[in-house]
């Protein structure tokens, strides 16, 4: 059986993370750069996942970094919308253009 | 061509062009159900992988849990409509540029590596009970620390999404009298 050199799964991790990038620089809206976050986490999960089994077969040090980053991801995306929530209630909008108490 | 090939083809197809569309679609709600596709092929690679357990645990935590959080959210927020503010054009091409020059970076990198191939393995080594042995053997100590990490953000969230009493003072001040009167009679 035939399978599939590394480098293949290290372009499609690449091509998420990039789509990432563009996503959290060009949208305004604070709930959409938090699924760009998303995208950009599972992107470097699919090279822990990817190295893990062409490098270390026989190991699982790779999937646990991946668990790990799950738990922080969920932890962070529940703190985040906490943040999201509190800052609509005052502000009426989640537009980072509108969240200017913090500059400076 | 064998069949993971064909499989892995496909996978790679429909997660970028599903990320693609979770970026470019204007309507929140959108985004996030192409979120939620780009999830599925994202645990597709996993089980090509040899990651069964974790491509379980993809679809639960992400397109379960955390997917339905963000939709309750947009929902609760009334941004279902396609009415999100764009930046302006000169930003996105700053973004394009930004994140083309970085992939332009990482394949022009990735393209004289040696061609790594897999030796087979059995593919059971991501599977629950060998997963468990490590975890409670090496991975004791980050297991516990996450869950003293998950305490500390439930109760950020819950402080932070708390709403203000707001009681006016004075009604407070006057509450407070009145139990004192009630105390001296």
């Amino acid at each position: 059986m035939e399978t599939v050199p590394l480098t293949h799964i290290l372009f499609v991790s690449t091509a998420l993370f990039c789509i990432g990038m563009y996503g959290l620089f060009t949208r305004r809206n604070l709930i959409t750069m938090l699924m760009a976050i998303e995208l950009i986490l599972n992107s470097v999960n699919i090279n822990f996942v990817a190295f893990n089994k062409y490098l270390y077969p026989y190991k699982l040090d790779g999937i646990f970094f991946v668990i790990f980053i799950i738990t922080i991801a969920a932890a962070e995306a529940a703190v985040a919308i906490a943040i999201i929530i509190n800052q609509y209630r005052t502000h009426q909008s989640i537009d980072v253009e509108d969240a200017t108490e913090l500059k400076f | 061509m064998g069949i993971t090939q064909i499989l892995f083809w496909i996978l790679a197809i429909t997660a970028i062009f599903s990320a693609l569309m979770v970026v470019i679609s204007k309507n929140p709600v959108y985004s996030v159900l192409w979120l939620i596709v780009t999830f599925f092929t994202i645990s597709g690679h996993y089980i090509l992988l040899n990651a069964q357990f974790l491509a379980v645990v993809n679809i639960i935590v992400y397109a379960g849990a955390i997917m339905v959080l963000f939709l309750f959210v947009i929902m609760l927020m009334n941004l279902n409509k396609e009415t999100e503010p764009q930046k302006s054009k000169w930003l996105k091409l700053a973004g394009a540029v930004a994140g083309g020059c970085l992939l332009l970076v990482l394949v022009a990198g990735l393209r004289h590596t040696e061609k790594q191939m897999t030796e087979m393995v059995t593919g059971d080594i991501g599977l629950i009970q060998n997963l468990g042995k490590v975890l409670f053997k090496d991975y004791v100590v980050p297991f516990e620390i996450s869950s003293i990490l998950f305490l500390s953000a439930m109760v950020g969230a819950v402080v932070l999404g708390k709403k203000e009493p707001r009681i006016p003072v004075e009604t407070e001040m006057r509450k407070v009298e009145e139990t004192q009167q009630a105390i001296n009679i």
